[in-house]
């Protein structure tokens, strides 16, 4: 009984928190998305979100974030692997996570120095004679940046699922006379998806709300959803269609957390500990 | 537990501590009380060393804090919480800060300098007789551009952007107003236009504009232009001095078929908690050695006429930054077209954004 009482007191914060921060925020978005200018009733926000340019707007947010999402992927796999053979791997992995302490903002600016027509990037060309080429302001300098940026949030849970994978299963599998692809495509990859799965949630989600990148290293040639909810709040003022947005992003999310979901029967089940 | 419990004590102990060390830390320093005056303004657009000189001569202490939009500063002054004192809008914020009742009218008897300014720039539409705001700066959008990079074009047209030699060139604002008011104007349309084929007209002629463009940025558009990254850039013409003051090889110009005029005018939000002090602030930067130790470090024009006396003639005879009347006849001041419209103009520079890529 003391038990019961006692869990009740400790899940109190939990709830408070989930009210204040999270269920009030998006039953107000939901709320405003159906407000009109002058703050009267209407689904005109959700109209005109399906018959503008805002249905574009959403495919290319999705082909940009998954093209960020795939090449993260494509580096952070091989990166996760190699570090867990290495001697030192806690430390080679804290360098890579160090970068994510340092302001966005800031790392962000730095490119557009070393993206620039006379920064490191074009002089190095140059010595090649290739002559100026222009990199900032490109879907390549938006998509080399936003991996960058998000790159150490792919890597750590695929690390973590590659840590925790018992290297004799690696061995029973060769003893079985499996290639390095089929203990690979059979076994390793296998019993690390749900590693994969949370790195894509953890850079796909984001990178369709990504917005000053798109501004600064994009020059507005690429859009996303989160760019418009912005434009909408502070330049149009128009709280509803802002909100509209909001609530498309959400939904959108919901699905991507379904689909890349977890579940039972991981890697980690399988792992030392057990 | 009992650790837990003392050290949630302690916590709440070190607040409320805090709280009052912060409450006694205000009241020394004046923070809220009357001899602050809180000023809120646009950034690097004031000479820091006129708010020293303020506080020395006027004995008030000066709270500086600056905004990057009109929209975000009525934000926070409709929301309260910070007394402004001061505040500096743009011509259509000062007629949508009237409409919503977010102003205090100006006592002109405690603004005796005010007979420093040009009338040209009183009693204007958005706010007759000068009811609510002072003329802070005014100038234009324009083209600066860098003839080294280019083969001798020199902007005196808007048509001169879309000449095909200048592709991946141009950086244009992050406005809508102000892109779409370039279509508009390239096709003798007013920039306050309203009517639905002359801006769908504009926005298929900005479409076609997209090969020559570089990007639309923010204010990185000075390092970028000042570093020689790009040829051509849609700016403000303050921002275009400021560039010019770095880079001398840059130009400015006002194209022909008409561009925008605005003003900056500061005036009192009814968020004020010292009015006295707000009057005795306008005051002091109308003083003509004041507005042009202001105007020289801002690189904005002065409307104030005996501050242009006191100032270098050759900046202040300049016709690229101090236009004369007739030029200025050419040129539009922004009208508040409402939300719903801004909505439009805001919906069709999406829709050329989106044509970018």
């Amino acid at each position: 009984m003391q038990n019961k009482n006692s869990k009740s007191i400790y899940s109190v914060p939990y709830f408070v928190w989930i009210l204040l921060f999270v269920i009030a925020p998006i039953a107000l978005i939901a709320y405003y998305s159906f407000l009109d200018l002058s703050g009267n009733f209407t689904l005109d926000n959700y109209k005109n979100f399906f018959t503008s340019v805002y249905l574009k707007l959403t495919l290319s947010s999705f082909w940009y974030a998954f093209l960020i999402t795939l090449f993260s992927l494509i580096v952070a796999y091989p990166t996760a692997y190699f570090l867990t053979k290495t001697k030192h791997k806690q430390l080679w992995l804290l360098l890579i996570i160090i970068p994510s302490w340092i302001n966005l903002l800031l790392k962000t600016y730095a490119f557009i120095g070393i993206f620039g027509l006379s920064g490191p990037i074009n002089a190095f060309l140059q010595v090649f004679g290739i002559s100026e080429q222009q990199i900032l302001f490109t879907d390549f300098s938006f998509i080399f940046v936003s991996v960058y940026i998000f790159i150490p949030f792919m890597i750590l849970p695929i690390f973590n699922a590659l840590d925790k994978l018992n290297p004799s299963l690696i061995d029973a599998s060769k003893d079985l006379g499996a290639s390095n692809w089929t203990t690979f495509s059979k076994v390793i990859f296998p019993l690390t998806i749900n590693g994969v799965k949370a790195g894509v949630q953890a850079v796909f989600i984001p990178s369709l709300s990504l917005f000053m990148i798109t501004r600064l290293i994009a020059g507005n040639k690429v859009i996303t959803l989160g760019t418009a909810i912005e434009q909408q709040f502070l330049v149009t003022q128009n709280w509803g269609m802002g909100s509209t947005i909001a609530v498309f992003l959400i939904i959108f999310m919901v699905i991507i957390m379904i689909i890349t979901g977890q579940r039972e029967k991981g890697a980690t089940s399988y792992g030392k500990n057990k | 537990m009992k650790e837990i419990t003392r050290s949630v004590i302690a916590i709440i102990l070190v607040c409320i501590a805090l709280f009052f060390v912060n409450d006694y830390l205000n009241k020394s320093s004046g923070n809220a009380s009357n001899d602050a005056v809180t000023i809120y303004n646009w950034g690097e657009y004031i000479d820091p060393e006129l708010l020293t000189q303020f506080e020395e001569e006027s004995g008030y202490r000066v709270v500086y804090e600056t905004f990057d939009s009109n929209e975000a500063m009525m934000t926070k002054i409709e929301q309260g919480g910070t007394s402004y004192d001061i505040a500096v809008p743009s011509e259509y914020a000062i007629e949508t800060m009237k409409e919503n009742d977010l102003l205090l009218p100006i006592d002109h008897s405690k603004i005796p300098n005010l007979t420093n300014v040009d009338p040209y720039f009183l009693d204007l539409s958005f706010d007759p007789k000068n009811k609510y705001s002072v003329p802070y700066f005014w100038g234009t959008v324009g083209i600066v551009y860098n003839p080294a990079l280019l083969d001798g074009q020199t902007f005196e047209s808007w048509e001169a952007l879309w000449d095909l030699s200048l592709k991946g060139q141009i950086l244009l604002v992050d406005g809508s107003r102000e892109v779409i008011g370039m279509g508009l104007n390239s096709l003798g349309y007013s920039l306050n236009s309203t009517d639905e084929n002359e801006l769908q007209e504009a926005l298929d002629k900005l479409n076609k504009l997209t090969p020559n463009v570089k990007a639309i940025i923010g204010d990185e558009v000075t390092q970028l232009m000042v570093n020689e990254e790009a040829a051509v850039a849609l700016t403000w013409s303050g921002q275009a001095a400021d560039m010019m003051w770095e880079n001398e090889e840059l130009d400015f110009s006002i194209p022909q078929e008409g561009s925008n005029l605005w003003f900056d005018n500061m005036v009192i939000p009814k968020t004020a908690a010292n009015v006295e002090g707000a009057h005795a602030f306008i005051n002091f930067m109308l003083g003509a050695e004041v507005a042009a130790q202001n105007a020289d470090y801002v690189g904005y024009s002065t409307p104030n006429v005996a501050a242009i006396d006191l100032m270098d003639e050759e900046v202040t005879s300049d016709e690229r930054f101090y236009p004369s009347e007739e030029l200025r006849d050419n040129l539009e001041v922004y009208n508040n077209l409402g939300l719903e419209m801004l909505g439009v103009y805001n919906e069709l520079f999406l829709e050329f954004k989106m044509g970018m890529n």
